[in-house]
């Protein structure tokens, strides 16, 4: 059977489903709809978490970045996992025993104050639409590539079941289809990785198979010959960086902190029964995430190295563009990959000096994978079922936390409280389908920014979130000026920031390069300086002015004890 | 138990989840930002098969160390909670 005919029956498998799971999960109350009844099993939720985690971006681009990369991918591995070691030590058990709908249910109410609560929505909504944006773009590339169908279609397909699932079932239904979807990511990532793995090095696992010898007997180590090879290319070496100390301590602080201050996460640890089950919840979601994770830069240098070796010949004088593989002209159709013929000789050559004559799209690497390793055609489909399941397991996540913004923490706490729980539900859903819509549109007519806008959100996350929720923890004394002007502050500043190097919707006012930056720090990484900005002022404007009321004083006592913690309720404060 | 106990207890159990926390995040700095980054360079000088220490910390090593750490976290926890009566249910 062709890839295209398994492409079809797989992910139509997947997609029906999904639909089932829809259809069975249906639910009827806002405590269903925001937070799946409070009532999901720790384990079932670590899964939901890990796929609602894990995006087009961890599933489709990560392992091409760390494979163009080398080490100074790692900020990726170490901020996307980091953050949850803070998410469980810090936020998600007290969260869960403050027992609301919301992050911005959070902010609202420990700061007392309805402008916390809508600086919360208004960077929930931004956050969670510029993430968004990007798994629609992925469910696109994907159908494209695989079904070639138009990008278009794709989308509005995308679209069509995640309706299915968020508008019915709200939460309960992503929660269920969300284990669903890592079942098949999972699988669909791991299966094409162990082949890799024991086909260069013999290895099973392929998290020791990149540290292993070559399977040629040579003896050589794997990371050794790719050391060479990029020296010999006129690349960093793979396991040196290139980026400066400082700089990559500030990526992977901004993401960590980014990750745990990301609302459509921090949510997930509403769903749970306990407090104690929100703790270990955070240890499932992080071991699922991990497997990915530790797979991922192993994949991306088999990938690597079975690139150049592919274009470049295993003598390195270059292959044939007549002879090339069907994956180099598949990808070309796409524009992803494209070759020009510097030098005449009809071979094509790929280096980081004046001989490349290849441009490669990094989104490509995972996807591609299985076609550059010659895997056979079904493994190749399931890549595509997986790269699905991981960008509409994401969207879903998010369109349920702008539906919740809007609807409960906008309609419901300011702008009509007398609204009842059955007319919240119905906006709800309305807000989902308007959420649907406009993802589905940026999805169709992707801004050029989305790339650049992804600093933003964790940025954000980082800058706003963070502190925010952590002072309301574990500092009794911020008040509501502390907090409002700290999460100003740093969004100023960091956005600001951003706006400066990378202009997304101005003319960047300064070439976006290290001399520029300040301290080094890049516009990835300046979400840690926005934080620490954001404690500083929130600490010290506190101490200046009136202490909490003494009610709020009395909530953070209750929210650091596991005792009393009923299930997550929007019933009086 | 009366309240002026329970409250001792309540006090006991912030107190110790408070040292807990310090140590184990100073573990997850230890690894990330210490291995990973800031010694990456030193480490590498030392292999471990086919891997350079420093760079194993980077991409796999401190990510063990996360979920090794976020465990032993909720298991402590749950032991401190119902040593000091402070647990739900």
């Amino acid at each position: 059977m062709s890839v295209m005919t398994w492409t079809y029956i797989i992910v139509g498998l997947s997609f029906a489903l999904y639909i089932g799971i829809a259809l069975w999960a249906r639910v009827g109350s806002t405590k269903d709809f925001y937070v799946a009844g409070g009532g999901v099993h720790p384990i079932t939720n670590g899964m939901a978490t890990a796929a609602d985690w894990m995006s087009a971006a961890s599933f489709i681009s990560m392992a091409g970045i760390i494979a163009f990369a080398g080490y100074d991918g790692s900020v990726y591995l170490m901020g996307w996992t980091g953050g949850y070691v803070l998410l469980a030590l810090l936020l998600a058990p007290y969260l869960r025993k403050f027992g609301k709908f919301t992050v911005p249910d959070f902010v609202g109410d420990r700061y007392y104050s309805d402008t916390a609560r809508l600086v919360a929505v208004v960077c929930a909504i931004f956050i969670s639409f510029t993430y968004v944006a990007g798994q629609m773009r992925g469910v696109g590339i994907v159908f494209s590539r695989f079904l070639e169908v138009d990008i278009n279609t794709g989308v509005i397909i995308g679209m069509a079941i995640v309706f299915f699932y968020a508008v019915l079932g709200g939460m309960k239904g992503i929660t269920y289809t969300q284990v669903a979807q890592y079942c098949v990511l999972i699988f669909a990532y791991m299966v094409p990785a162990i082949f890799i793995s024991i086909m260069a090095t013999g290895h099973w696992l392929p998290q020791t198979g990149f540290g292993g010898t070559l399977a040629d007997g040579s003896g050589t180590f794997l990371l050794d010959k790719l050391d060479g090879l990029t020296t010999q290319l006129g690349f960093t070496p793979y396991t040196d960086g290139s980026k400066s100390t400082l700089d990559v301590f500030a990526i992977t602080c901004a993401l960590m902190v980014g990750t745990a201050g990301l609302p459509h996460v921090i949510v997930r640890f509403f769903t749970v029964p306990k407090v104690r089950d929100a703790r270990r919840s955070a240890g499932w979601a992080l071991l699922f995430i991990a497997i990915l994770y530790t797979t991922a830069p192993s994949v991306a240098t088999f990938a690597r190295v079975n690139m150049i070796e592919t274009i470049n010949g295993t003598d390195g004088a270059g292959a044939l563009y007549s002879e090339a593989p069907e994956w180099v002209t598949n990808w070309e159709k796409t524009g992803l990959i494209k070759w020009e013929d510097k030098n005449g000789d009809g071979r094509m050559f790929y280096s980081g000096d004046a001989r490349n004559e290849m441009t490669i799209d990094k989104d490509i690497m995972v996807l591609a994978n299985p076609e550059i390793a010659r895997l056979p055609a079904w493994v190749i489909a399931l890549v595509a079922a997986g790269g699905l399941a991981a960008a509409l397991s994401t969207a879903a996540g998010l369109l349920l936390v702008i539906s919740a913004a809007i609807s409960h923490d906008l309609l419901k706490k300011v702008v009509m409280p007398g609204i009842t729980e059955k007319q919240e539900l119905l906006y709800a859903r309305i807000a989902a389908v308007f959420a649907i819509g406009v993802a589905g549109w940026l999805g169709i007519n992707p801004p050029g920014f989305v790339a650049e806008v992804v600093a933003f959100a964790f940025g954000l996350a980082a800058a706003s979130f963070f502190p925010a929720i952590l002072l309301g923890i574990f500092d009794k004394r911020t008040n509501m000026p502390g907090a409002v002007s700290g999460m100003l502050v740093g969004l100023v500043f960091t956005i600001g920031y951003i706006l400066y190097f990378k202009g997304v919707f101005i003319t960047p006012m300064a070439e976006n390069k290290p001399e520029n930056w300040l301290f080094g720090i890049s516009p990835e990484g300046i979400g840690t300086v926005g934080m620490a900005l954001n404690f500083l002022v929130a600490f010290v404007v506190s101490r200046l002015t009136a202490p909490p009321p003494a009610q709020v004083m009395a909530m953070v006592e209750d929210i650091r004890i596991p005792r009393g913690a009923g299930a997550a309720s929007h019933i009086a404060h | 138990m009366d309240t002026h106990a329970k409250h001792r207890g309540a006090a006991e159990y912030w107190r110790r989840n408070l040292r807990l926390m310090a140590v184990l995040l100073a573990l997850w700095a230890a690894v990330s930002f210490g291995a990973g980054i800031f010694f990456v360079d030193a480490l590498n000088g030392i292999r471990l098969f086919g891997f350079k220490l420093g760079f194993w910390f980077a991409q796999q090593g401190s990510i063990y160390v996360f979920v090794a750490l976020i465990y032993y976290y909720a298991w402590h926890m749950n032991r401190l909670e119902r040593e000091l009566d402070v647990h739900e249910d």
